[in-house]
């Protein structure tokens, strides 16, 4: 991988001496944030931060510089949050641990179950499917395969069923049968309809006739090339359903995913997990410095 | 967002006229507030900075400055640029040939499958004799999800499930679809990244093998910055000849439209509102250039300023 040295460099002898930041060369890195999918307000935000930590510092070279630049922005990064999962290992909680992953259509929700439920299992889990995308063609049919192809359980009523029924049996059977987690696919629904998005409150209810705590975790997932209207679906998925860890996928890509910075900080939800392939294996648990890495470094 | 563009530019404008002068430098925190707007949007940075190089001397010369509402008059200015940019004249889908052959194309939950169920759909009202081909071979249930939107527009959908090599696969699917007489052959494909080497070979094979009339890129309508690389590169194996924009019942701004369209020159050529097989739409310029800005019906309030 190419690193973007040469923006260092450049940066760095700009700066050396000075307590303050050359135009051209602010211009530069909010060239590369934006570019991105940073987004012009976390932008400034950074270039803000930078801005006042080379007028106390002084004398930066290329290496702090890089490094004050890293911090900054990995600040903006929320640590994981200690009540949901860390890594593939999951909190003790009363019965199976229940994730509800939600999104908009097409970002990789139903890809980044397969991959997880495969990791869980490694790790020795029992794990459960839920199919309650009942209304894309051939949804219930794609988690089945991913079902076998993992080796795991799928709970489905077919296609064109009640997904909030769907949802309250995967439960149900998670519970009878000793699951240790319970992983619900939903259909992708964009954030500015209104009735999908009630449905979405209505299964996260009726899951919790169930088990009350029910979902330990909604896992909004974003598609790592999805440029500032992330931020809004973050928002809502939240506001309806309290999303509170994040899967970003296809950053295999060229896409940098950069929007996520603004998201997490913001709206604190930490960013649990990357999808970089279509492959089961291609599943990482979130690294914030070398995703930050990864934003300088040239496709 | 076209209110607080407008304000914003209104302000800065009369900070300008304060000083008399119009030079270069103060200018250039309009054009910034502009070009920041566009990034907002998800137009790329690069094209945002070409096209507000091109507004400023359009705007420059229409005394904005002396205007009651310079702001508003800025951002129809814009829009109208914007307009321009994104391509005047509607091209129409290339449907010649015996049969006609339309290749979809593009990265991964962009919308294709359904694109081409919507197409088929589309044609087959016009009663053309449609086929969908699914060459997709990698994503688990791509094929049934083809037959089912099949099934739902009434169009037939080959598929060979046993092959695993599309190139053959699309070969075979126009053999047929000239035996059974098929007017269109609609030629749905896997997902892929453009920097898939292999994945990027196997679709120009495709495509060499069927010599498709129309190639068609689809293109999700949230996508950001990196819509032009993947355009850009997409074009450059695939010489598509128009682009689709998919998901904009949403509340994107669809920047990507305008960045698609400058840097690969291409016509947009549909748009998807939906999930179901009736929403596609032909795409409006003016209309797009007024979701990137945010802005409602920008002429009647600059006709009422
Ligand atoms: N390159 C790449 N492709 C991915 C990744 N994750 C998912 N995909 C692909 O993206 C496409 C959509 O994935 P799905 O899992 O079906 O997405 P979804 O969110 O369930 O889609 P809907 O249910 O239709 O809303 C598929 O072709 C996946 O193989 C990833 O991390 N990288
Ligand atoms: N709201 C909305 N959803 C759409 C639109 N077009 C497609 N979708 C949805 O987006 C998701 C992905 O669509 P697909 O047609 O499977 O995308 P694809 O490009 O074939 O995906 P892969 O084959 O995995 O690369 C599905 O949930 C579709 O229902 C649209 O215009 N609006
Ligand atoms: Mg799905
Ligand atoms: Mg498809």
């Amino acid at each position: 991988e190419k690193t973007n040295t040469n923006f260092f460099n450049k940066l760095g002898k700009a700066m050396v001496g000075r307590s303050k930041v050359d135009e051209e060369v602010l211009d530069e890195l909010e060239n590369v944030l934006v570019s991105s999918d940073v987004g012009v307000d976390t932008t400034v935000k950074i270039i803000d931060a930078i801005e006042k930590r080379v007028a106390r510092d002084l004398y930066l070279n290329a290496t702090e510089l890089d490094k004050i630049l890293k911090e900054e922005i990995a600040r903006l990064l929320n640590a994981t949050q200690p009540d949901t999962a860390q890594g593939y290992d999951l909190p003790k909680v009363n019965g199976p641990y229940v994730i509800l992953v939600v999104g908009v259509n097409g970002v990789g929700k139903t890809t980044t179950i397969g991959k997880l439920a495969a990791q869980f299992k490694k790790s020795g889990k029992k794990v459960i499917l839920g199919a309650a995308d009942t209304f894309r063609a051939a949804a219930v049919d794609q988690l089945k395969l991913w079902g076998e192809r993992t080796g795991v359980p799928v709970v489905s009523h077919g296609m064109n069923t009640d997904p909030a029924s769907v949802a309250f049996d995967a439960v149900k059977q998670g519970v009878e049968q000793g699951a240790d987690v319970i992983l619900i696919d939903t259909a992708g629904r964009l954030h500015n309809k209104v009735n999908l998005m009630n449905e979405l409150a209505k299964i996260k209810r009726v899951m919790q006739k169930y088990i009350p705590e029910a979902p330990h975790e909604v896992m909004l997932v974003l598609d790592g090339s999805t440029g500032q209207n992330a931020m809004i679906q973050a928002k809502e998925f939240m506001r309806v359903t309290e999303v509170n860890a994040l899967a970003i996928t296809k950053l295999d890509g060229t896409a940098k995913g950069g929007v996520v910075i603004g998201i997490s900080d913001q709206l604190s939800i930490p960013v649990k997990y990357i999808g970089v392939g279509e492959k089961v294996d291609d599943l990482q648990v979130f690294n914030k410095y070398e995703f930050v890495d990864s934003l300088f470094k040239k496709n | 967002m076209f209110d607080s563009l407008s304000t914003k530019l209104d302000y800065a404008i009369k900070s300008l006229k304060g000083e008399g002068k119009i030079t270069e430098i103060n200018v250039a925190t309009t054009v910034k507030e502009i070009r920041r707007a566009l990034v907002d949007a998800d137009v790329n940075y690069k094209v945002a900075k070409s096209v507000t190089d091109k507004i400023k001397d359009e705007a420059l010369g229409q005394d904005v400055l002396i205007a009651v509402k310079p702001g508003q008059l800025m951002v129809k200015i814009v829009a109208d640029e914007l307009t321009n940019l994104m391509g005047g004249t509607k091209v129409d889908i290339n449907l010649t040939g015996e049969p006609a052959v339309v290749l979809v194309a593009g990265l991964q939950g962009s919308g294709k499958t359904t694109f081409s169920g919507k197409l088929g759909y589309l044609l087959k009202k016009q009663n053309r004799n449609v086929l969908l081909v699914a060459c997709d071979i990698y994503r688990p249930a791509a094929i049934d999800q083809l037959k089912v939107l099949g099934e739902q527009a009434g169009v037939e959908v080959y598929a060979e499930p046993e092959n695993r090599n599309a190139v053959e696969i699309a070969r075979n699917a126009i053999a047929y679809a000239k035996e059974q007489r098929k007017k269109v052959v609609i030629v749905d494909t896997a997902g892929r990244l453009a920097i898939d080497e292999q994945m990027m070979r196997e679709i120009a094979e495709v495509k060499k093998a069927i010599q498709p009339t129309e190639t068609l890129f689809v293109v999700d309508s949230m996508t950001g910055q990196d819509a032009v690389n993947t355009a850009k590169a997409f074009n450059e194996r695939l010489n598509f000849d128009g682009v689709v924009l998919t998901k904009l019942d949403g509340d994107s701004r669809g920047g990507a439209a305008l960045s698609i369209r400058t840097v690969v020159e291409k016509p947009i050529k549909y748009i998807g509102t939906g999930e179901k097989l009736d929403a596609i739409d032909v795409f409006h310029p003016d209309r797009m250039a007024q979701r990137i800005l945010g802005m409602g019906d920008v002429i009647s309030l600059v006709e009422r300023a």
